[in-house]
């Protein structure tokens, strides 16, 4: 068997380690076994790729490309293990613009090297989508990163003929590409580098903090689109199977959570939802309407009498650290012999899955961590759902008032149990800016204060009782 | 077979493998779904590497030097960062029923 041969059938064993890996994250059980084969599979390519030939010789440079390794691995190691679970949103933001960006500098390198042999039409256009995508990828993921870590304004960022701009932008990187094509001159390239780059800052620029979920799905996907364009330019099968993968996974998280929200992709790209919505929400509805409110005591007695308690975690239980706490007031709810489970919303969180990754790592088990129809049909029978820091994924103006820019997305029916809470810092509409009509209702009690005081409080109370 | 219908057959089925087996995994693990995907294309290393090793000019040599560090912190970050949230995803551990000692009816 030649060098070459043994070369491609490792690298169909790592082709096929990533499908393994995808097919694992089918279950709890089976996916940190599948995510362990991947990273085995990837080892042996960059392992079978120090052996392989570029242009009839070995590989050069072996020690720069170690040098490389090393200091990636020194800067990775260690902000994978530390960083916060509240922050996982940006950290796979930067590794997915990183990504993006390894994938233009490699189709851009490549087509230096083979400029010269007058390379075909379609092998330069594969270089340009290639650059494109990826370095779209690159400076979008980094202004989302910038938005996630609050380095800048997480509201839309618009500007007066914003969309006519992005639209001119957009139509010089099209007309730039058929130009290179046709050229195939290096120097407009780097225009075109310069002009991706622009196209993405100015695209991610107007998405909104609560639309990032399905920004960051879509730039997931950008990148394996830009990792499957450079595996034609290099011709190589692993990398057009790895960022296919990839494409096809960002892709349809990306529709998963516009459609978990109730919107189009495109009302989501480009309408800038959270400016327009601050402005024309919570001005009619203060036509002082009374609310209930109740101390944590009150509530401590109310669930010790349920027999069947379902919790609505939002993105405010995880910014007041309350996981823990939550966690202990289950679990003592449950040694009691309340039956107790925890209703995710698709998009609670700041990334798909998100706010199961925060509850998974205060140790709450996954069987009790339900999906949204799932939940649905146990708060019918439920004697009180407890809303933790959630807002708009309650808020029953999603059902019944078209009128709401929330209108159409599906909700947790917390209106549906018997006994409505509400942990609540204050009255102050949720991140969307929507007034929430439940909190009116008779049936709902508000606890005003920090999440995690008021759940401490209450574990005192229940342990009390 | 030209090669450009190789790679394009390549990349048809693949988006269909891919996206049959990526609609099985359940919301609960969207998160690591995306970081260990986001590790996956992280194989732009075996590329970057390519390009380094085949450059002849000291530009080529930056911009694979680049892609080099890039793509490992993807892959390495990727796979390390996932390996760290699917470990946090547990069963609920089998306990002794505590017996009620504290009858809850008044």
């Amino acid at each position: 068997m030649s060098r070459e041969t043994l070369i491609d059938l490792l690298y169909l064993f790592s082709a096929t380690t990533f499908i393994v890996a995808l097919k694992g994250l089918g279950s709890p059980k089976h996916a940190r076994r599948g995510n362990m084969v991947a990273a085995f599979g990837m080892l042996v390519a960059v392992v079978a790729t120090f052996f392989k030939y570029v242009d009839g010789h070995s590989l050069r440079h072996v020690w720069l490309i170690l040098l490389a390794m090393f200091i990636g691995v020194i800067i990775a190691v260690p902000t994978a293990r530390f960083v916060k679970m509240t922050a996982m949103p940006q950290l796979v933001a930067i590794f997915n613009g990183v990504g993006g960006g390894a994938a233009s500098l490699v189709s851009m390198t490549e087509f230096i090297h083979i400029k010269s042999s007058h390379p075909a039409t379609y092998v330069i256009l594969e270089v340009l989508l290639g650059v494109l995508i990826g370095t779209v990828s690159f400076a979008g993921s980094a202004i989302a990163f910038a938005k996630l870590q609050e380095l800048m304004t997480g509201r839309p960022v618009t500007y007066p003929g914003q969309q006519l701009i992005n639209g001119v932008v957009g139509v010089a990187a099209v007309t730039l590409i058929v130009t290179i094509l046709v050229t195939a001159s290096t120097s407009l390239l780097w225009v075109l580098l310069v002009l991706s780059f622009v196209l993405g800052v100015i695209f991610v620029l107007p998405i909104g903090g609560a639309d990032v979920p399905v920004l960051i799905s879509l730039l997931n996907a950008f990148t394996g689109l830009a990792v499957a364009a450079s595996g034609f330019t290099l011709g190589s099968n692993l990398l057009i199977v790895a960022g296919t993968l990839v494409g096809a996974s960002g892709i349809l998280l990306t529709r998963l959570m516009s459609k978990a929200m109730g919107r189009s992709l495109s009302n989501v790209l480009f309408s800038a939802f959270g400016s327009v919505v601050t402005a024309s929400g919570a001005t009619t509805r203060d036509d002082g309407r009374s609310v209930r409110s109740g101390t944590p005591e009150d509530i401590a007695i109310l669930l010790g009498f349920s027999s069947r308690v379902v919790i609505i975690p939002g993105y405010g239980l995880a910014v007041a650290q309350g996981q823990h706490v939550l966690r202990e007031l289950a679990e003592l709810l449950e040694s009691k012999g309340i039956e107790v489970f925890y209703a995710i919303h698709p998009v609670a969180g700041r990334m798909p899955g998100h706010m199961n990754v925060l509850l998974a790592e205060a140790n709450v088990p996954y069987e009790s961590l339900l999906e949204m129809d799932e939940a649905n049909s146990e708060l019918a029978t439920a004697d009180v759902a407890l809303v933790v820091g959630a807002n708009d994924t309650v808020n029953p103006a999603a059902i019944d008032d078209p009128g709401s820019p929330i209108y159409g997305m599906p909700i947790i029916h917390a209106d549906l149990a018997e006994n409505v809470v509400f942990l609540k810092r204050s009255m102050r509409p949720g991140f969307a800016g929507i007034e929430n009509d439940l909190l009116y209702n008779p049936k709902t009690t508000l606890v005003f204060g920090d999440a995690k005081d008021t759940l401490t409080k209450m574990v005192a109370a229940v342990k009390a009782n | 077979m030209n090669v450009l219908l190789q790679y394009a057959t390549v990349l048809i089925l693949t988006a269909f493998v891919g996206t049959e087996i990526i609609a099985k995994v359940p919301s609960i693990l969207h998160t690591p779904l995306m970081s260990g995907s986001n590790a996956i294309h992280g194989v732009i290393l075996v590329g970057s590497m390519l390009i380094l090793g085949g450059s002849t000019t000291n530009l080529q040599e930056v911009l694979g030097f680049l892609a080099v560090i890039l793509a490992t912190l993807n892959v390495v970050g990727g796979f390390v960062v996932t390996d760290r949230m699917l470990e946090m995803f547990k069963p609920r551990t089998p306990r002794v029923k505590e017996t009620p000692t504290d009858e809850v009816t008044p």
